[in-house]
């Protein structure tokens, strides 16, 4: 064993200390000289006109700078694609201050930008604003009957595959057979960090926006495009992240305001929103389910079938796969799956941790449930008969699936051979407990990304890629691959990321950056090692002589044969004799599509959950979860346990609390806040086991890795859901199960 | 937010002038909602006179057995105080289940009866709310309501307290002293916050300028049989859906005296007196419970979203009758659901 193995490890947070010493900068942190502060006026009304903005009663007052709004900001991009961002939806993305119309509750109608921020939120307050109302439309039940099918729109969406073999029917012909709609309602990402942008102008129409964004790159190319700035005109950076879970993946409307701020006053300008304004930037969609359901005598499904219908906003129709996943998870051959969209006076939905995934799997795996019940048969033995080998949307094999491996573990784990099976049947300190179960899956996606390595003379590796740290770990990972690709401690090796001056990567989502930005790292780290080699083969009695690059290897601090482990260098003493001071290389990554074309790429997992319920009172209790994931390599087990462990948090959350509520006879969320938007807190987890099951996989890509940020989170709702069910006997199928439901 | 001036008074006489002094003004302790109203624009004060460093943080002593709770005293060093946990463990369950240890820390027993409801509509200057704007319309009526009313609510407001140390102190029945600038005076708890009727504007009973300076607790403290059982939609940081304080004395299996009081459930901690009346000389059964709660909960109305606080209403009082009785609640424990 090498000292310098490191993938696949548990070692600490490289940016911990940062982050507890007050040394991470966060974009609201950057305190830039000369800086005004804007605040964001956010519309009253759902629907209307604005008719006038009294800005100039705002404007007299002694330190405000300026009123931004429709009726005086400058001449911005005409065309739609300007304003589209890399996920942007079909449609047209919502244009600030563009014009006097209201199209959603809270839409952002103005910006007043004064010398402090407790002046521009007091100004904001004064500002007075003439309406025409409208009527508005924000009740997704209303729209059953209006739902349509959207196009492709969005980068990422796949619509669902066209039906296969006779779903209705084997419906009709199944032994057993259920059917049931399931629902929830908005939730919103709330990540700790509210929503902040520190604009730093830079003199001659050059700005450097510190902007909270998952994507700086997919920032830059907005601002670039709204403001018709040149590429050398804006520096987009984030290097911490307090939270994004897909809020931060679209830019915001807090840059737009901080940049067009900056550029008209030619001032540092920073715009922070409010808590009840991160409920105004997009949310998990309000989503209604239909799932039909038929088993044949040996329980095996004769028929599946899962229609959804989740509301849009007026201007994009913002999409997520919501049915797809259950074309895949089990094996059958009559699937039929539908998905339609419902066009609402309100801002478009957003990505959301697990989005379309989160909210098919809960209907889905509560089916799955209801439909192992009307079976009689286990849960668990239910899913095994079922088993999916294949990937019947696309009739592919999976590249590696150890489903089956979590599903073992995890019950044994948990002990799931003491589930009694009949509702209602097991207690435990005088309350009722319950059992169950859900699995999900997800996809393993590798995008183009780019990496820089840069080696000192001392033997300090550097690292550069423009991706984003949102407390998944990414600083960490990254270092380990390149520490473990030149052979280095971590301690010899700096990643640095969020920065468009670093080579380009995605936007942080999908679960995509350990395997894409990772394989950029690993390649441009190997490229490096390329130049080092032929460094070290330059003297005339190098041991090294006539190597090729596969034949060495980078090891503890040293370049040897890989057959040979006598014959090999100091990796130092290469560099200080080279009489470099530094060696750089660029490298890239794409997916080997030749290599994957005939797989399905896909990690799975398996939740099982118990509780007790207080069957006079209603109150739940989640009293243990164990989580088996089955993601191809992990490669830090302490950050990839807590991104599961985190993801456990928000699959109870949805489960027992959160919803954002909409009043419609205001079009408005009325729990706008984080004293009645209720997320889970430490009193409300349980003991949380996490078990990874490992999957050697070369195909997903040359690390293995498939990403863990959003499967962790499936199975867990329904897990949850469906051990509320055999506790008490209720199925509860709209989330989350409040305590009334239970009454 | 709105510019304000700001003084920090140094006695109560100091503390009263100053707020005469200011047009606008409101007192200010540990600040922990009055602060979160100002920036909401829900609450606009001209002037912030400062009490929270008052020499009113005392716990001590009365002459007639009973307990002062000094106003400026946290809730934190009310809830842990040795007098409290071993003479009023009631109390000090309640001050626990409310908010988290950060907010106690920085609260003040005379700004926990000061708190401002928790209505959606309230904290939302874009929507009516004839609290904030009398006159405006309740929004909360027709509207989202899981945490409104069910009882003595009116046509104008179905707000509610959303105070778990006041609900303790309704069933413990303390006087509230004050003084203002007519001098001092006291109050008894059960008139310090009222219903709302046609002025749901006024929380509660105290005069322009007064300011709370003490709790005084009577000597019977319900240490035996107690319980205060807060039931949420989440098990910490979370305000009562429906929350019930109870105080027995038993003779053997009999109830001699009881106090009951619920929280979240209407504009005021809400004490039956009459529910105690039917509890003495009882036996402590589950029929007497039953029917206790019924008759509790009798006139309760739903608003909608709120319709099934009358059945856990009902059910949480069985339920710390029950405990109350059984006597096995100790200081500091807290009711987390399914645990």
């Amino acid at each position: 064993m090498t000292q310098t193995n490191h993938i696949g490890k548990g070692p600490n947070r490289v940016d911990g200390p940062l982050k507890v010493s007050g040394a991470a900068h966060y974009s609201g942190e950057f305190n830039v000289p000369d800086l005004a502060y804007g605040y964001v006026v956010s519309s009253p009304i759902a629907k209307g006109k604005i008719l006038k903005i009294h800005a100039d009663e705002v404007r007299a007052l002694p330190g405000v700078l300026e009123v931004f709004s429709h009726e005086n900001v400058p001449y911005l991009a005409w065309f739609d694609k300007s304003y589209k961002d890399q996920i942007a939806p079909g449609g047209s993305p919502f244009r600030p201050l563009h014009e006097p119309d209201i199209t959603f509750n809270q839409q952002p109608i103005a910006l007043v930008v004064a010398d402090t921020f407790e002046l521009a939120r007091y100004a904001a307050a004064l500002l007075r604003i003439d309406y025409e109302q409208d009527e508005h439309e924000t009740n997704l039940e209303t729209k059953r009957a209006a739902g349509f099918v959207p196009g492709k729109g969005k980068t990422g969406f796949q619509p669902p595959p066209p039906p296969r073999g006779n779903p209705d029917k084997a419906l009709k012909n199944a032994t057993h057979s259920i059917e049931a709609e399931y629902a929830h309602g908005a939730q919103h990402h709330n990540p700790m960090e509210l929503f902040t942008t520190t604009v730093e102008w830079r003199g001659n129409g050059k700005i450097t926006a510190y902007d909270k964004t998952q994507g700086v790159f997919n920032v830059k190319n907005y601002l670039m495009g709204v403001f018709g700035l040149g590429k050398n005109d804006v520096r987009v950076v984030n290097q911490f992240m307090g939270g994004g879970f897909g809020s931060g993946l679209r830019p915001q409307y807090s840059v737009f305001m901080a940049v067009l701020a900056a550029l008209e006053l030619k001032r540092s300008v920073r715009v922070t929103l409010t808590r009840q304004q991160m409920f105004s930037i997009g949310h998990r969609p309000n989503t209604l389910q239909l799932l039909k359901m038929g088993t044949n005598p040996d329980g095996t499904l004769a028929s599946l079938q899962h229609h959804a219908l989740h509301e849009t906003s007026q201007f994009e129709d913002y999409t997520e796969n919501v049915v797809n996943w259950s074309g895949m998870l089990y094996k059958c051959e009559n699937v039929k799956l539908g998905y339609q969209l419902a066009k609402l006076d309100i801002y478009s939905p957003q990505d959301m941790r697990a989005p379309g995934a989160a909210s098919g799997n809960v209907g889905l795996e509560v089916a799955m449930d209801e439909m192992a019940y009307a079976a009689g048969l286990d849960p668990l033995e239910f899913r095994l008969r079922n088993y999916a080998d294949r990937d019947q949307n696309v009739d592919k094999p999976f590249s590696s699936k150890k489903l089956r491996e979590c599903y073992q573990q995890a019950a044994a784990k948990f002990g799931w051979e003491n589930r009694t099976q009949e509702p209602r049947s097991m207690r435990a300190n005088g309350k009722l407990v319950g059992m169950g179960m859900g699995g999900g899956v997800w996809d393993a996606t590798q995008v183009k990304s780019a990496a820089k390595a840069l080696i000192s003379a001392d033997g300090q590796l550097t690292v550069r890629s423009a991706t984003g740290e949102n407390g998944t770990g990414t600083y960490t990972i990254m270092t380990q691959i390149a520490a473990e690709t030149l052979g280095l401690p971590l301690e010899a090796v700096t990643f640095e990321l969020g920065d468009t001056d670093q080579p380009e990567a995605p936007i942080q989502g999908g679960s995509w950056t350990a395997a894409s930005v990772g394989t950029a790292v690993k390649n441009a780290c190997d490229a490096l090692g390329e130049k080092i080699l032929k460094l070290a083969q330059k003297p005339a009695d190098s041991p090294l002589k006539g190597a090729k690059f596969d034949d060495v290897e980078f090891v503890n601090g040293q370049l040897r044969l890989r057959l040979d482990h006598d014959q090999a260098v100091v990796l130092r003493d290469v560099l200080q004799t080279s009489g470099e001071t530094q060696l750089e290389a660029d490298s890239s990554a794409m997916p080997n599509m030749v290599k994957q074309n005939g797989y399905s790429l896909h990690s799975h997992n398996v939740a099982f959950a118990e509780v007790e319920v207080d069957e006079d009172l209603g109150t739940i209790k989640v009293t243990r979860v164990v989580s088996a994931v089955a993601a191809g390599r992990i490669l830090n087990q302490k950050t990839a346990r807590s991104q599961v462990l985190g993801s456990v948090v928000w699959g109870l959350g949805m489960a027992l609390m959160e919803e954002t509520v909409m009043d419609h006879k205001f079009g408005r969320y009325v729990n706008h806040n984080f004293a009645e938007y209720h997320i889970p807190v430490n009193a409300d987890m349980p003991h949380i086991d996490v078990i990874f099951v490992h999957e050697d996989d070369d195909i997903v890509n040359p690390l293995g890795v498939k990403g863990i940020g959003e499967v962790g989170m499936l199975g867990v709702t329904a897990a949850i859901a469906n051990a509320v069910f055999h506790a008490t006997g209720k199925r509860v199928r709209d989330l989350p199960i409040m305590l009334d439901k239970l009454l | 937010m709105y510019p304000f001036t700001y003084s920090r008074a140094t006695d109560v006489a100091d503390a009263v002038r100053d707020k005469a002094g200011h047009d606008g003004s409101a007192y200010i302790g540990g600040g922990t909602n009055l602060i979160d109203l100002m920036k909401m624009n829900v609450e606009q004060p001209a002037h912030l006179t400062n009490v929270a460093k008052l020499p009113l943080s005392k716990i001590e002593d009365l002459p007639d057995g009973g307990l002062r709770l000094g106003a400026t005293a946290t809730n934190s060093d009310t809830a842990w105080n040795e007098q409290v946990k071993q003479r009023y463990p009631l109390l000090n369950q309640a001050i626990l289940a409310g908010a988290s240890p950060q907010l106690r820390n920085a609260a003040t027993n005379g700004g926990n009866l000061m708190q401002r409801t928790r209505c959606y509509y309230f904290y939302d200057i874009a929507t009516p709310c004839n609290k904030r704007e009398p006159g405006s319309g309740c929004s909360a009526i027709g509207g989202y309501n899981r945490i409104h009313a069910i009882l003595g609510a009116s046509e104008a407001c179905i707000a509610t307290h959303p105070s778990d140390m006041c609900v303790a102190l309704a069933a413990l029945a303390p006087t509230v002293r004050v003084s203002g600038p007519n001098g001092e005076r006291t109050i008894a708890f059960e008139d310090f916050h009222r219903l709302p009727g046609e002025q749901p504007e006024f929380d509660n009973t105290l005069a322009e300028g007064e300011l709370i300076t003490s709790l005084d607790l009577p000597e019977k403290g319900f240490a035996k049989h107690f319980a205060y059982l807060k039931l949420r939609d989440r098990h910490s940081y979370a305000f009562a859906l429906v929350s019930v304080a109870v105080g027995l004395e038993m003779d053997g299996d009999t109830i001699t005296e009881a106090r009951l009081a619920l929280g979240g459930v209407a504009h005021k901690p809400w004490r039956d007196k009459s529910a105690e009346e039917m509890l003495k000389g009882q036996p402590a059964t589950a029929e007497t419970f039953g029917r206790v709660a019924a008759h509790v909960v009798a006139n309760g109305v739903g608003q909608g979203s709120n319709d099934f606080k009358i059945e856990l209403a009902r059910r949480a009082i069985v339920r710390a009758l029950k405990q109350a009785a059984e006597g096995q609640q100790e200081a500091g424990d807290v009711y987390l659901g399914g645990q």
